[in-house]
């Protein structure tokens, strides 16, 4: 079951399918993360790994090496760790599962194009085998820029890391951004194939890791009452945003050149698109689940003319939210002439006899007003309604909202009776919260991934004909872009994007929702 | 918040409830459950409430606490509504009952208006239970009766008990206690070799319903002699030890926190695994409310194991 062969015919007799309570270990193994020292190492995994440690999820004996150019001993990488769980964990913070968790830290100082250094992270990985008992398993997190992946997956391969033996695995964790365009994601795969098979390979979409966006699956499939109005039939348009009301100070040494439309919608918008248009998987095996998903990218489809039916912008200086901000061509970093959208809405089209004349609208953007990362599925207006026109003025469109983040729930709108002696009929919004407001008990996104890495779980990670089908989807957007003559389109800092973004709707006599 | 209605009626309470709803403007309510928790009036009230106001993070449900009063006082009802902040992810309601309503039977005619329409039941005793929860009139409204034979004033007694009137949908948190152990036992037969256990020897204090259940959920997946020895200065459960050709898999536990698996071949490995409190366990319990058969089959393997007659040293985790 957990990566381990051997007789097939052997069924573990401490397992039963009806034994639900019995959670997924791992099995020994150990991580290793390259680029330990950023903002994710710290912000993110080292918590995950700790809050799957506190639920019992990890393995007796498991390590963590941590691999970087600081000039540490191990203790000084456990007193980073230790700085990082003390302050983004999600579970309280208890001494014994920390002291038996930090048994198997371990540090290599070296940098990537040094062969010594990969000699001495192999060396190390070797004495976690004989002395933690990490049973020659082993997954390697690439939290590094894309130049570096040449080199270190080659450096991987010189020092035997990356070598499968028998019953050990050794699995390779990249995150995006898978390449920049559809020729360097099949360059980056094939760069990082010729190292790892494709089943060793897990790319993090760490959307695919929130509970809100699985539940997408499960509020779809597990109900009769949504699945059959999920089409053209009555739906007239899905809108999927993903706003930040945060700039890009500081970032530009990955944001400028590479945009909106490359950070955000080619990885976490199409795959929230997949999830919401996909046809119904016979089952939740890991196959299935990615054949759908293919599938429905497969039929996706920019509309085009692109200058009509897509927009791009770029946020300007000002007040926002109290706060006085600068615009992006001010920021610190970013050359004050950049072309680099922060802001992009596309069009999209699924041609199947589902999906047949909905238009998928995808946005997202840096300093709009508010954080907030949803799926709106709006339906067509009643065909017939029984009241008078004057009755129904104030009604609009029902619409079913996913709420992603920040409040994960779902949100209802239709009409509803505004109470009064008259007949006046009144658009409410009702919104159910998952746990209400403490998200606390549902785990984090790379809580769920990391585990599921470690268990060789692959349903969560998009695979290279995803990724790639995703970037074909999204090139000829970029290029257009990139023609034109004055770039993109201002908007202040705080609103809802560029006069252009509300433009593409106008001309088909929709509006953005206000999310 | 929290709102006292002495001397009350359940309409009352449920008028109430409708007001502070709207009051609040909370129109949307996402609750999966009805948990009724039974207990004596006293200090044990908060830390039940504590445990399910914590399991309502991942399970937003209704709180009906049912505290019984003085029997000897005159017929009264007093009852307590906490919302908000005060009550975790849940509504609670504290449900004092007096003279005739302190007993069995008139606490379920308190809960049953109270109850959430149309969503799952579970009754929850964190102290003394009933001999047979399911013919409990409140036990009797639930889906999932919940007991805890550690907490009452003769474990062993209840753990019997449990035994022999166990029905579909009961369950006990000796055995959520056990899932750690389970898990990593599990997980040890997972990887190669797959070898046959051919006996297992389970160690714990004399007193320790986990044990006695570990030992039967073994002997029911193995078939083979389980053995339950008794550890002289350890607590709870201490080792687990399955024989196989190759070598003995082994989950030590001496000093109560830290677990050592060891197995041939492999450096001995270290794992917290200290006793769960019963947040964790009540939380684990509300998962899932479809009846137990795995924890059916472990109380009737009980019944299998071999009881050494003398107690052995407990093992040391600094021994090799």
């Amino acid at each position: 079951m957990s990566g381990a062969t051997g007789d097939p015919q052997w069924t573990n007799p401490l397992r039963d399918a009806s034994d639900k309570r019995l959670p997924r270990i791992a099995g020994p193994c150990g991580l290793v993360i390259f680029g330990v020292t950023g903002d994710l190492s710290r912000k993110k995994l080292m918590p995950a790994i700790y809050d799957l440690a506190n639920r019992g999820l990890l393995p007796p004996g498991f390590a963590l090496t941590g691999f970087a150019r600081r000039d540490w001993a191990d203790q000084d990488f456990s007193q980073v760790v230790y700085d990082a769980v003390k302050q983004y964990a999600r579970t309280p913070f208890r001494q014994n599962v920390w002291d038996r968790l930090a048994e198997g830290f371990r540090f290599v100082s070296g940098s990537f194009d040094d062969d010594d250094s990969f000699d001495r992270l192999e060396q190390t990985v070797r004495d976690l085998d004989r002395v933690r008992g990490t049973g020659g398993n082993h997954a390697f997190y690439l939290s590094i820029p894309p130049s570096a992946f040449p080199v270190v997956c080659k450096q991987l391969a010189r020092s035997g890391l990356s070598a499968q033996d028998g019953d050990q695995w050794r699995r390779v964790v990249i995150e995006k951004p898978f390449g920049h365009d559809l020729k360097s994601a099949r360059e980056l795969n094939a760069i990082v194939n010729d190292v790892f098979p494709e089943d060793s390979v897990f790319r993090i979409d760490h959307y695919l890791g929130k509970e809100t966006v699985q539940n997408v699956l499960a509020m779809r499939f597990a109900n009769q009452l949504f699945e059959p109005i999920w089409n053209a039939h009555y739906i007239d348009q899905v809108q999927i945003t993903m706003a930040e009301d945060i700039g890009l100070g500081g970032r530009a040494g990955y944001y400028d050149g590479i945009g909106a439309a490359r950070d955000v919608i080619q990885n976490h918008l199409l795959q929230l698109l997949a999830f919401t248009a996909m046809e119904e998987p016979t089952s939740f095996s890991s196959n299935e689940l990615r054949g759908e998903k293919i599938k429905v990218l497969n039929a996706t489809k920019l509309v085009g003319p692109l200058d009509e039916t897509t927009a791009c912008g770029q946020y300007t200086g000002g007040w926002q939210g109290g706060e006085l901000v600068r615009g992006l061509t001010e920021e610190e970093g970013f050359d004050p002439n950049s072309r680099t959208e922060t802001y992009a809405a596309i069009t999209c089209e699924i041609e199947t006899r589902r999906w047949a004349g909905v238009p998928f609208y995808l946005r997202s953007g840096k300093r709009l007003g508010r954080r907030v990362t949803e799926i709106a599925v709006i339906f067509k207006r009643a065909p017939h309604l029984p009241f008078d026109a004057t009755m129904t003025e104030e009604l609009g469109q029902n619409a079913f909202v996913i709420r992603v983040q920040p409040d994960e729930g779902i949100t209802m709108r239709f009409g509803s009776k505004v109470p009064g002696s008259q007949m006046e009929v009144r658009d409410v919004t009702m919104d159910f919260g998952y746990g209400t407001s403490f998200t606390e008990a549902s785990p984090e996104a790379y809580e769920r991934l990391i585990l599921d890495v470690l268990l060789g779980e692959p349903s969560l990670f998009p695979v290279d004909e995803e990724v790639e089908r995703s970037w074909e989807i999204l090139d000829p957007v970029i290029e257009r872009w990139a023609s034109r003559e004055d770039g993109p389109d201002r908007y202040p800092a705080g609103s809802w994007g560029p006069d252009s973004a509300n433009a593409m709707l106008a001309r088909t006599d929709r509006t953005w929702r206000r999310p | 918040m929290i709102v006292d209605l002495p001397s009350t009626t359940t309409s009352a309470v449920n008028k109430k409830l409708v007001r502070l709803r709207e009051a609040g403007g909370v129109l949307a309510l996402g609750r999966v459950l009805t948990l009724v928790i039974i207990t004596d009036d006293g200090a044990a009230i908060e830390a039940a409430i504590e445990a399910a106001n914590e399991a309502s993070r991942e399970h937003p449900c209704r709180v009906i606490v049912v505290a019984r009063g003085h029997h000897e006082a005159a017929p009264r009802m007093d009852a307590q509504i906490r919302v908000g902040g005060d009550a975790g992810a849940s509504d609670v309601i504290v449900l004092r009952g007096y003279g005739p309503l302190a007993v069995e039977s008139a606490s379920a005619s308190m809960v049953m208006p109270l109850l959430l329409p149309d969503a799952p039941v579970v009754a929850w005793w964190p102290g003394e239970a009933p001999l047979v929860p399911s013919q409990d009139a409140v036990g009797q409204l639930a889906q999932r009766r919940i007991t805890d034979a550690l907490s009452a004033k003769n474990p062993l007694e209840a753990f019997e008990q449990r035994r022999t009137h166990h029905i579909a949908g009961d369950t006990d948190l000796v055995w959520t206690r056990l899932t750690s152990w389970r898990a990593l036992l599990a997980t040890a037969l997972d990887a190669p070799p797959h070898e046959e256990v051919t006996a297992a020897t389970v160690v714990g204090e004399e007193i320790s319903p986990s044990t006695d259940l570990l030992a039967g959920w073994l002997a029911v997946r193995l078939g083979v002699t389980i053995e339950r020895a008794t550890a002289k200065t350890c607590h709870g459960l201490v080792s687990v030890r399955l024989e196989r050709r190759s070598g003995p898999v082994e989950l030590i536990r001496p000093d109560g926190k830290t677990g050592r698996l060891r197995q041939p071949g492999q450096p001995d490995r270290l794992v917290a695994l200290a006793r769960r409190e019963v947040r964790d366990c009540l939380t684990e319990e509300l998962r899932r409310l479809d009846p137990d058969e795995i924890y059916e089959a472990a109380l009737g393997g009980v019944g299998q194991i071999v009881r050494a007659d003398t107690p052995v040293a407990g093992p040391s985790l600094a021994r090799s």
